[in-house]
Parts: structure tokens; C-alpha cells; sequence
């Protein structure tokens, strides 16, 4: 994973609640065997329309939404499945950040793991998030918020150890492995008892 | 005096083998990694990429039933798999699975199966344990009073290396359930009512418990169906404390403790219960005994209500738009709508007591002029069993198909699938638009309720059919 210390752009808004991953990244795309190659599917089934056009009516299909890396999404995003391609679908589609009021767990962990910041904040905050499509930001990892055009700053809370791995890169199979000593000890523990 | 625990601390606090600190997660041993094709094949090349072995095979259990057709083999022996992708992913969970030395239950094995009904099957799923798999459905292993829980395939590389998880503690949520649900109600029809009380993102950052006389009384397979859709709540994990019910379930099963190291056990998960004063962070209490027979109405499985009472009034836009793709008015009620497509199947509702009361609303009946109807054993186990007492030719001679164990049209990726438009009624677990196929609108509903809305050609209460064969018998 890359570190990510900041991330500058324009937003683009979905507001529907409850975004499930099958809106994400459909199942029938999920028979691949690799990471990558996903975006082109990411929100599949309002994206096109049923000549493979795109659909203009699909907030993300509109000109200003091009480009934009930060999506601010209704609450409930990432509902749904643990397919960890619903992450890897957006990253490969452009969306570096996620927005929302509430963002379901796996999913928020799953996005967390592979450098797409999943950020929570307040209701108000939302909501003003959702009025201002296409409003430019700059989301501080570091210092946990997100600064508006006018200065002003949304914080959010980030799991210490999230951001730490963001910041740097971190990789968490090999922080786990520098556990190798306790984890044999903890087995050797428990099959002992049984 | 010690702190009263719920039974979830108890089973986190035995797991942590590096406590949680402030700058960092627990890490947190796993017991039991279940495996299928679809969310692993990145996981081992990453293995591959570092050049590490599956840590514990042993505690590592491997099935295909995601991308499977569920029509059987051609006389060669070839399978009629939806697209040469997924014959791939499966043919790379069996080569991942023979080079890394974990057993995997494929097409020659007799208990291949939808991964949350054989773990249970064959005994490897017991209390106390921790159980992941990349598959948000492995709540339904809470059933036993597993802390059990779905994870993506960046972490299912973790616990195939390190058979470690890095995990903030979730909060605890109590599900008590007064009383009994009365005759004819099943427990899909409870749990559907529970979401519909607490939210579809109610459970968040939760572990539920579900707990009361109402819970005591269900089957180990309708606390599956409880377990199985607590993530439906938001909540990666259900849980429901062991009981003799558990034990009796269990013993005997071919990856079950034997002998003295049963005894030794059970002794063990009976102490596997909240204690009395233990704290949860958020509690809510439900009447079993108001329950009906429940269904959804809308694009997610909060969105559900007894199927005789009105559809409620969109609250917001995104609601109408849901009711708008369902094709169904606010105010009316769900029973009478017409029905095209019937699933019975899924790792919800596949085990033999679903298929048997599928069975006895259609026995001597037929499926609707129009209406398709699959049923889809959750494995080659309750199929075989299914099959002993004939449920087979019940589902067949009422016009049904009667298929090969699989995830099938739960989550459409083998080629079982409905049309654009279509409405399926089904015992599945998500209702989200397009789940099971482009365009296609789902009810969720329970085995009975869909045997009977596949009878009656639109969805229709199971009571009155159990009824009439009583009053026929």
C-alpha cells in the first residue's frame, strides 16, 4: 500500500442511502481471479444503460463528476457483502476517498486496507457534504480533517492505528508477523488446555 | 469478584493473543477459515508474491458453491458453468487448495456444500470459536456461539498466513426475543421483523446477541437463519449462547470433540453464556408473539413488514425510488402480488428443515401456471437427506426444479438468475436491486411462504395451506 498523507479534489455526490456492494460491483462481475480490471464495472447497473451507452442520468456519468476522486455518498455506504472488490472497483474507477454519515463495517475496513480513506462525519457535516457537489477539498490524514474553500474544517475521527498505516504505508500482514513468537505461544497455550 | 461478561467478551478475551491498545488492534486468533472460490484467489497469490505457506491447513476449510452451475455434469463429466471465468475460479481454488495443503470439499466430495451449511455440518463449527471466511454471511456460525464473522480477501491472506486478524472490539448489542412465535411463523419471518425494528444499518459496529425464550425454543437451523442475517442489520456477527439444543446437534458429527474430550467440551460451552449483570452497549426487546408472516417490500431487508399489513409510506426519496423499482404501492398490502420466479435455497434457509416445510405446502400441489420454482440444497448432505424422504420428487411432481447444492440465484453469479422486471420471492437474504439479476425485484420471504406464493401464483400466507392439508389429513 502507498502512503497517503492528503488528498485534493473535487467532490462528486451519490445521495442515496444504503449503497450496497451489489451496487458497487454486481456478482456477476466477481468471477475474475485478479485485483485490478474493475472500475470499468463500479456501479455497473446505473452507469449504462441497456446498449452499453452511458446512462446520463447517473450522478457520476455527468461532466462535472469527471475527474473527481473524493465521492460523498448518503449514509449506509458499502452496505452488504464483504466483497472486497467493491473497494477495488472505486480505486480503479478514480475514487481515492469515501464521505458519509455512516459507512457499513466490512466494507470500511476492507477500503481502510487497500488506501481508500472511508471517513465518517457528523450528520451536519453530511449534509452540507451532499448540498455542495463538485466543491473542492483537502482531506489532512494526518491531522484528521477535511478543509473547505473558505478555510473552514470538518475533523473526523480515524482509528489511530488506521491512520498510522495510511500515513506510511503500512503493511499489515507483516506488522501481524512481527507477532509470530505470541501467536506460537498462544497456540501452544490453548492446545495444551484442550 | 469478577466483571459479568456477555457471552461475546468471553469469547473475545479467550482469542486475543495481543490485547487491544489504543495505537493498535488486537490481534486476534481465528479457530476455524473457511474458503470458496470466489474471494481467495488474490489472497493466495499474495501468499505466492511473499513466499509463505498456509500457516495452520489444519484450521482451514475449503468448498466451491459461489460460481458453481447448479445443473448437474453432462454424461463427460463437464459442468455447465455460466462463463469461462468462473470454471477458472474454481479450477484455481482447487489448485490453490492442493498446493497449500487445505482440504476442500469439490465436485467428488459427499459433503460439498454452501460453506455456512457444511461448517456446521460437519461439526467444525463449535462453540466459543472464532470463525472467519470472505463471505459476509459467516455470521450464521454465531448460531452456535461462535464469534463469527466475514472478511475481505486482503484479510483473508492475513489469517491463511498468520491464522491472526488485527480487530478493534466491537460493541454488544442484545436482541431479547419475549414469548413464542406463534404457529406457522418461522424464524426468517422473526429475523426479517428484527431488521425492520433496528434499522438496515442498525447493528454497526455491533456484535448482537440474540437471546430470551423466543430464541431458546428455535432449532440449531433456525438459529442459522437468525445468525445469518444479523449483517443485515449492519452487524458483522450474531451470536446465541450454546444449549443443550447445541450440544445434541452437534455430538456426533465427524469434526465434533469424541469421547472424553466431548464431555470435556461441553463441559466448557456451557459456561459460554452471558453472565447475570453483564453490560451490552444498546439492548431492544421484541414480542415473538406479534410476529407474522414477514416479507420485504423494498430494496433492502429493512424494508420489510408482515405481509397482510400495508406497505408504509415512502419516508424519504430514496425509499420511493425503491418502492417505484418494486412496482409496489404504499398503502396495499404485499400478499396477493403476483410472483414469477420462486427460490427456495441459499446458506439462510437450504437445510432440511426448510426444504421440508417447502415440501409439505406443495406436497399434492402444483406451482402456478407462469411460475418457475427452484429449489437449491444447501448441500450434498441435506440433499441426500432430502432425497431419503423423497422431497425431491414433492418439489418435482408440483412442477419445481430440483438442483445441485450451491449459492444458486442468492447471489446470481452461476447463470441462475431472473429476468429484468421479474419478481422473485425468495428465501434468500438480500433484497438489494439487481441482486438476483439485472432488473429483477426481490422478496425475501420464508420457505413456507415462498412454497405457497409459488402455489398460489402470488405471495400468499403459508397458514392457510398448513391448514387445509391438516384438515384434508
Amino acid at each position: 500500500m502507498k502512503p497517503l498523507t492528503q488528498l485534493r479534489s473535487r467532490t462528486a455526490v451519490l445521495a442515496h442511502t444504503n449503497i450496497d456492494t451489489d451496487r458497487i460491483i454486481p456478482a456477476r462481475f466477481l468471477t475474475t481471479t485478479e485485483r485490478t480490471g474493475l472500475g470499468e464495472h463500479a456501479f455497473e447497473d446505473w452507469r449504462y444503460r441497456a446498449d452499453g451507452s452511458d446512462n446520463p442520468d447517473f450522478e457520476l456519468n455527468r461532466p462535472e463528476a469527471r475527474g473527481c476522486q473524493i465521492l460523498v455518498a448518503g449514509r449506509n455506504f458499502g452496505c452488504g457483502s464483504s466483497r472486497e472488490h467493491a473497494p477495488w472497483a472505486l480505486l480503479d474507477f478514480g475514487i481515492q476517498a469515501v464521505l458519509s454519515s455512516e459507512i457499513a463495517d466490512i466494507f470500511r475496513s476492507n477500503a481502510l486496507k487497500n488506501g481508500l480513506l472511508a471517513v465518517v462525519v457528523s450528520e451536519a457535516e453530511h449534509r452540507w457534504l451532499l448540498d455542495h457537489p463538485g466543491v473542492e477539498l483537502r482531506i489532512d490524514v494526518a491531522g484528521g480533517f477535511i478543509e473547505l474553500p473558505d478555510d473552514g474544517r470538518f475533523a473526523f475521527e480515524l482509528d489511530g492505528f488506521a491512520r498510522h498505516c495510511l500515513l506510511h504505508g503500512v503493511d499489515q500482514l507483516g506488522f501481524i508477523r512481527q507477532h509470530a513468537a505470541e501467536i506460537e505461544a498462544f497456540e501452544q497455550r490453548v492446545e495444551q488446555a484442550a | 469478584m469478577t466483571t459479568p461478561r456477555t457471552l461475546f467478551e468471553k469469547v473475545w478475551d479467550a482469542h486475543q493473543v495481543v490485547a487491544e491498545k489504543p495505537d493498535a488492534p488486537a490481534v486476534l486468533y481465528i479457530d476455524l477459515h473457511l474458503v470458496h472460490e470466489v474471494t481467495s484467489p488474490q489472497a493466495f497469490d499474495e501468499l505466492r508474491r511473499r513466499e509463505l505457506p498456509v500457516r495452520r491447513p489444519d484450521r482451514t476449510l475449503a468448498t466451491l458453491d459461489h460460481s458453481t452451475p447448479t445443473l448437474p455434469a453432462a454424461a463427460d463429466g463437464t459442468r455447465p458453468y455460466t462463463t469461462a471465468q468462473a470454471e477458472a475460479q474454481v479450477h484455481t481454488l482447487e489448485n490453490n487448495c492442493a498446493a497449500f495443503g487445505i482440504e476442500l470439499h469439490g465436485w467428488d466430495s459427499d459433503a460439498r456444500g454452501i460453506v455456512h451449511v457444511i461448517g456446521p455440518e460437519l461439526g467444525a463449527t463449535q462453540p466459543g470459536m472464532t470463525i472467519v471466511c470472505g463471505d459476509s454471511h459467516t455470521s450464521t456460525h454465531g448460531a452456535f456461539g461462535a464469534l463469527a464473522f466475514g472478511i475481505g480477501t486482503t484479510e483473508v491472506g492475513h489469517v491463511l498466513a498468520t491464522q491472526c486478524l488485527l480487530q478493534r472490539k466491537p460493541k454488544t448489542f442484545a436482541i431479547h426475543v419475549d414469548h413464542a412465535l406463534p404457529a406457522g411463523v418461522s424464524a426468517k419471518d422473526l429475523v426479517l421483523h428484527v431488521i425492520a425494528t433496528i434499522g438496515v444499518g442498525g447493528g454497526t459496529g455491533h456484535v448482537l446477541e440474540f437471546r430470551g425464550p423466543a430464541i431458546e425454543a428455535l432449532s440449531m437451523e433456525e438459529r442459522m437463519t437468525v445468525c445469518n442475517m444479523a449483517i443485515e442489520a449492519g452487524a458483522r456477527a450474531g451470536m446465541i449462547a450454546p444449549d443443550d439444543t447445541t450440544f445434541a446437534w452437534l455430538k456426533g458429527r465427524p469434526r465434533a470433540p469424541q469421547g472424553d474430550a466431548w464431555d470435556r467440551a461441553v463441559a466448557h460451552w456451557k459456561t459460554l453464556k452471558s453472565d447475570d449483570g453483564a453490560r451490552y452497549d444498546r439492548e431492544v426487546r421484541i414480542d415473538a408473539s406479534t410476529v407474522r408472516p414477514t416479507v420485504t417490500y423494498g430494496t433492502h431487508p429493512g424494508m420489510a413488514a408482515a405481509m397482510d399489513a400495508p406497505v408504509p409510506a415512502a419516508a424519504n426519496a430514496q425509499e420511493s425510488r425503491a418502492l417505484d423499482y418494486m412496482q409496489v404501492t404504499a398503502g396495499k398490502a404485499m400478499a396477493g402480488t403476483p410472483v414469477d420466479v420462486v427460490f427456495v435455497g441459499s446458506c439462510t434457509n437450504s437445510r432440511l428443515p426448510d426444504l421440508r416445510a417447502a415440501a409439505e405446502v406443495l406436497r399434492g400441489r402444483s406451482v402456478a401456471e407462469g411460475v418457475r420454482m427452484l429449489v437449491v440444497p444447501g448441500s450434498e448432505s441435506v440433499r441426500r437427506a432430502a432425497e431419503a424422504e423423497g422431497l425431491h420428487e414433492v418439489f418435482t411432481a408440483a412442477g419445481a426444479e430440483w438442483r445441485v447444492p450451491g449459492c444458486s440465484m442468492c447471489i446470481a453469479m452461476n447463470g441462475d438468475l431472473a429476468q429484468p422486471g421479474q419478481l422473485v420471492v425468495s428465501t434468500s437474504n438480500r433484497n438489494f436491486e439487481g441482486r438476483q439479476g439485472k432488473g429483477a425485484r426481490t422478496v425475501l420471504a420464508s420457505p413456507a411462504t415462498a412454497a405457497a406464493s409459488a402455489v398460489a401464483g402470488c405471495i400468499a400466507d403459508p397458514r392457510s395451506f398448513f391448514q387445509t392439508s391438516e384438515a384434508a389429513a
